[in-house]
């Protein structure tokens, strides 16, 4: 007896069995989640598994990178939505991480104006709700004129109500690709890129969105180079864009890196949002898959999964990035 | 007497509602050597930091080799060119190594051919003997190394003037001689050089022309045998008293 009180004693020996104890509760909770579910279905006559994966998916898709119609699989309509996912999010990152650079160091040039309105422009973008701010890019795109009233800001780039068409390239002659013109024929275009105006109002959103955010943190990671870095550098004769090009931000970004790499994951975590204004990404079509199927749970896994596998890809690669970047020292 | 090659006359500086420089004049002949020194404060600093426009003063002029300082680019450009500047922190790039530091201005301002930045900055090197860490990253060296490449790359685009403002300052004690020395090399060459330093060893042996501020007023300039025996201000006095001790 005194030996057992002895073990209980031990601070070793109770921790081992308070962890058993939960890791017994989580198993016990885990087992019968998964034995009421199977039943439940089993009831509902719902078959479980991938196999549904294979079978015909039955509905149409509004835009894709690849071919794809509705007699293709449930397996190909994911990878739709993936892709989709995958357009968005890059795209996303792309333009906000060039956005946020510019409103971040501007907001700390010496134009007072300057300064204030990408003051302005963080503070407001930063405190609406994302899903709001969709709506409202949405209801813009929707707002344009028809085909043949488009804008047409640059030459080759027209934004109306379709969508925003841009110059293309066309590789169908074998070699060096040649410049695509997009150009009116009868209520719409051909030729170039059209962007859809889901995906239109969609990419605006989120690069809008989080080019407020990365403007912050590019900005702190500006303001943590100490000043004499400045002053050695325009004491070399450098000039202010080549001090901030060569001397301040490749030291800002051992900062600036960190809280990047979790605004890049969500950008990603974010663009579930397309569901709202109908942008077929991964979880828009899984969602309709779902409601065919009745598979839920196959299907929320496979998404979360592919989430995951996105998530960490993006953070091993940030994280090899971070370390390229990081100083050297004794 | 030739032209002097650093004018600096009736120069008056204000931060906000504070006059750091007050009616300030100096003029530096190619060569010389003046070593400035005055109490914390009394804006040592800010006047030479004034003459390649690290600072803008409000009245007066300052010229370098004939170039007025202004709110022209491009005469601040030019002026930078010929001044180079050595600072109490070093302030070399952490990101660039030793040999990177040392071309960045040749290449990127002065647009001189890699190749040849680079073997101007290995002599440059040799010269302050360290050439063995050109590859090395700043954060590797020690405090007095640091230094000694700072004073490379300030070389590096071949000033007419060179600028230290307490170079030896922020020194462990053992490493202050290695800086002096290269400083005191540099001298024997010819250079012309505004040195703010309390290494008394150093302005009695390198300088030409003793400085002392005080308030934001140069007090004395005089030579340095004149400086240190019979300096004319009290104030001076005083200062030498306690800096030099005993
Ligand atoms: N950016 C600034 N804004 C306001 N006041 C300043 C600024 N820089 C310096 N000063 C003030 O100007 C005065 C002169 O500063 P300066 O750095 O030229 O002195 P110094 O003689 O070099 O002193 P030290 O020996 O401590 O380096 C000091 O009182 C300082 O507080
Ligand atoms: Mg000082």
């Amino acid at each position: 007896m005194g030996g057992l009180a002895g073990l209980w004693g031990s601070r070793r020996f109770r921790g081992l069995v308070y962890q058993a104890l939960v890791i017994g509760g989580v198993i016990a909770v885990g087992g019968w989640l998964v034995r009421n579910t199977l039943t439940n279905l089993e009831l509902r006559g719902i078959a479980t598994g991938f196999g549904f994966l294979g079978r015909e998916a039955g509905f149409d898709i509004s835009e894709s990178l690849i071919p794809y119609t509705p007699a293709d699989t449930y397996a190909r309509a994911l990878l739709v939505g993936l892709l989709n996912t995958l357009l968005i999010s890059a795209l996303g990152i792309v333009f906000a991480t060039l956005i946020g650079t510019a409103v971040g160091v501007m907001r700390l040039s010496g134009n007072w104006l300057m300064a204030r309105l990408c003051g302005v422009y963080v503070e407001a973008v930063r405190n609406v709700p994302l899903l709001l701010q969709l709506f409202v890019w949405y209801g813009l795109v929707t707002t344009l004129p028809g085909a043949r009233q488009a804008l047409n800001p640059l030459p080759g780039v027209f934004l109306s109500n379709r969508g925003l068409v841009i110059p293309g390239l066309d590789w169908s002659g074998g070699g060096w690709p040649v410049l695509d013109l997009p150009r009116l024929a009868g209520f719409n275009f051909t030729g170039g890129l059209t962007l859809s105006p889901e995906f239109a109002a969609l990419l605006a959103g989120l690069t809008v969105y989080t080019a407020a955010f990365i403007a912050e943190i590019v900005r702190a990671g500006i303001l943590s180079v100490p000043k004499g870095q400045v002053e050695a550098a325009r004491a070399l004769g450098l000039s202010k864009g080549q001090t901030l090009r060569l001397v301040v931000l490749p030291q800002a970004l051992r900062v600036i890196v960190p809280p990047l790499t979790s605004q890049y994951l969500n950008v990603t975590k974010n663009s579930p949002l397309a569901i709202a204004i109908g942008y077929p990404d991964l979880v828009a079509v899984s969602n309709t898959a779902i409601n065919q199927t009745g598979q839920a749970v196959e299907s929320v896994a496979l998404v979360m999964g592919v989430f995951l596998c996105i998530s960490l890809g993006l953070s091993a690669l940030m994280n090899w990035y971070n370390k390229r970047v990081a100083l050297v020292s004794k | 007497m030739s032209t002097p090659i650093i004018e600096i006359k009736d120069v008056n500086k204000w931060y906000g509602e504070f006059h750091v420089l007050k009616d300030v004049c100096l003029e530096v002949a190619k060569g010389e050597k003046v070593v400035v020194c005055g109490p914390s404060g009394s804006g040592k600093s800010t006047m030479i930091r004034c003459i390649n426009r690290l600072e803008e003063h409000q009245s007066g002029r300052i010229a370098v080799d004939g170039i007025e300082l202004g709110d022209d680019v491009k005469a601040v450009e030019a002026v930078r060119r010929r001044v180079g500047m050595v600072f109490q922190s070093f302030n070399l790039f952490p990101h660039l190594t030793v040999l990177e530091n040392l071309t960045l201005a040749p290449v990127k301002v002065a647009g001189v051919a890699p190749r040849e930045a680079e073997s101007t900055a290995m002599a440059l090197l040799e010269r302050v003997r360290i050439p063995e860490q050109a590859g090395k990253f700043p954060g590797q060296l020690s405090g007095g190394q640091q230094q000694r490449v700072a004073i490379a790359r300030a070389l590096c685009l071949k000033p007419a003037v060179m600028l230290f403002d307490e170079p030896t300052s922020a020194l462990d004690p053992e490493m202050v001689g290695e800086v002096l020395d290269v400083m005191s090399g540099l001298a024997a060459e010819g250079m012309t050089m505004i040195c703010v330093t309390h290494e008394m060893g150093f302005a009695r042996a390198v300088a030409d022309t003793m400085v002392f501020m005080d308030e934001g007023r140069i007090v004395e300039v005089a030579p340095p045998a004149q400086f240190f025996q019979s300096p004319a201000n009290e104030r001076t006095r005083r200062f030498l008293g306690k800096i030099i001790g005993h």
